[in-house]
Formats: structure tokens, C-alpha cells, sequence
């Protein structure tokens, strides 16, 4: 049922994954904006420090609820089928995504070097 | 000898039913465009080691297709199908070289169905950022592979004691 080579490959995925999962968090820093893209068309970018609600309609009855609070991103209400995005955790971190996949829409966190430069100069 | 192709035909395809309703009502912990536990895998993995690589194909698009229109829809089925082809074309091809055993297979066809769903997510959004979620996908589909593949083990041996 098991052989020793099963048992290599599923060390050996688990490690991959894990050092890829280590390594992702070591090299995250807080991004700055939020780029809403739909169906790879960029259409909005907010600003993490602003608080800010905006529904957008992305098709005839199709909308999708982007709620930016305490430097957060969160896709509070959306209807589409899945609902993936709206269960997804809020983010803030550079390259993290929420992705709505019905809807095509991406929210997608942006500018963590800036916000360090922005640090820096402050 | 037809009868009985018939008839574990139906029986996997009514598993593969039972198992994507299951499936369906078990919310994942993790949230990921195109994820999915792929427990109907279980169907396409017995499949193969009763009947063979043709056969694993029948039914792991029969199942996709009936299941995507019970309990999906169109743009969910395209996801299964690109997840479905690659998994069973790496089961096959390590199937044949024998150098795992079924749970090895069975890993191999839990991940690449993850890696073929988030790579189709990936075309649809045009953004490749999402390639951020594969290490959560490899991690998903090693963990249901292994568990999928020791349960295959006992039903092809079930199933292979009626001389098929």
C-alpha cells in the first residue's frame, strides 16, 4: 500500500511547500496600496491609510464590496456564486491577494517599499 | 465480462457523486480560488488500478461533467477539467512506471489537480501573484493524496477480488 519512495515524495512536497510558506513570510513587508483589477484591466487603487467602502459593478447584477479599514483590504459582500472572496481573510501585506474568481476581480496590495521610504523620510 | 466493466463503471460514478456532495458541504479552512479537496479523486485512482488508464479517463471526465452540472457550474467545471486532465495524465504516466505505489500516485494526482485549477486561475485573472497560493495547494493535495490513496488501496483490492 505505501512504498519508501511515497513516502520520499510526500516528505519531499511538504518540505518544498513549507520552506516556500517560510520564505514568503520572512520577505513580507506592509504594503501601502490596494490595485483593484478587473479581468486584468486595472480599474481602481486605494490607499491602505484612507478608510474607505466602494462597491463596484462589474457586470450587469454582478458587484463586488471592497471595505479598506485600519490599513486592511477586505471584500466585505460580493455575489457571486462562490463566495470565496468574501470568506477570505482581510489583508495588508505586499503581494497578498484576494481573488474573485466569477467576477474576475483582483485586489491586489501593492508599494510595501514605498511605505518603508515613506518611514524613512518621515 | 462487459457486464462487470458495466457495473463497477456505475458504481464509480456514483461514488464520485456521492463523495463531490460531500465535498461540497465541508467548508475549507482556507479560502483559494480553484482549491478543493478532491476526494472524487478517490474514483479516478480506483479506476486506473482496476481498469486501466483509458478508463480512469472515461470516468474522470464523466464525472467532472456530471458533477459540474449537479453541483456547479460552467466556469467551475472548466477549472475541474484542467485540474482533471493533468492529474490523470502524471497518475498514468506514474502508474505505468512503477516506481510508487497507488498512495504515491494518487499524491502525485491530488497536487497537479490543485497546480492545473490554479494555473487556469491564473490565465482567467491575468495575474500571476496568485502563484502565491501553491505552496497552500501543494500542502492540501499531498494531505487528501495520501488519505485518498490508502482508501483507494482497499477498494481496489475489494474490487479486484470478483476476477475483473
Amino acid at each position: 500500500m505505501i512504498k519508501k519512495n511515497d513516502v520520499i515524495l510526500l516528505g519531499t512536497i511538504l518540505l518544498l511547500a513549507a520552506a516556500a510558506i517560510i520564505f514568503i513570510n520572512i520577505r513580507k513587508t506592509d504594503g501601502s496600496r490596494v490595485v483593484i483589477t478587473i479581468d486584468g484591466e486595472e480599474y481602481k487603487t486605494l490607499d491602505l491609510n484612507k478608510d474607505t467602502t466602494l462597491t463596484i459593478e462589474v457586470a450587469e447584477g454582478a458587484y463586488n464590496t471592497v471595505t479598506v479599514k485600519n490599513g486592511e483590504v477586505d471584500m466585505t459582500e460580493a455575489n457571486c456564486p462562490d463566495k470565496l472572496c468574501v470568506k477570505h481573510r482581510k489583508i495588508h501585506y505586499n503581494g497578498e491577494t484576494i481573488v474573485c474568481l466569477p467576477h474576475k476581480v483582483v485586489l491586489q496590495i501593492v508599494g510595501g517599499e514605498e511605505s518603508e521610504a515613506d518611514m524613512i523620510a518621515k | 465480462m462487459k457486464s462487470k466493466r458495466i457495473a463497477i463503471y456505475g458504481l464509480l460514478v456514483a461514488l464520485a457523486f456521492l463523495l463531490s456532495y460531500i465535498e461540497s458541504i465541508i467548508p475549507l479552512p482556507i479560502p483559494i480560488p480553484g482549491i478543493k479537496l478532491g476526494l472524487a479523486n478517490l474514483v479516478v485512482v480506483t479506476g486506473l488500478y482496476t481498469m486501466g488508464g483509458k478508463e480512469a479517463f472515461i470516468l474522470s471526465i464523466i464525472r467532472i461533467v456530471l458533477v459540474g452540472f449537479t453541483f456547479g457550474n460552467l466556469s467551475t467545471m472548466m477549472f475541474s477539467l484542467a485540474g482533471g486532465f493533468l492529474s490523470w495524465f502524471l497518475m498514468v504516466l506514474l502508474y505505468r512506471t512503477k516506481v510508487l505505489s497507488i498512495t504515491g500516485v494518487s499524491i502525485i494526482g491530488g497536487i497537479s489537480h490543485n497546480i492545473g485549477q490554479i494555473l487556469v486561475a491564473v490565465w482567467v485573472v491575468s495575474n500571476v501573484m496568485l502563484l502565491y497560493y501553491l505552496p497552500f495547494l501543494l500542502v492540501s493535495g499531498a494531505v487528501t493524496g495520501t488519505v485518498i490513496g490508502m482508501l483507494g488501496a482497499v477498494i481496489v483490492k475489494r474490487i479486484r477480488k470478483y476476477d475483473f
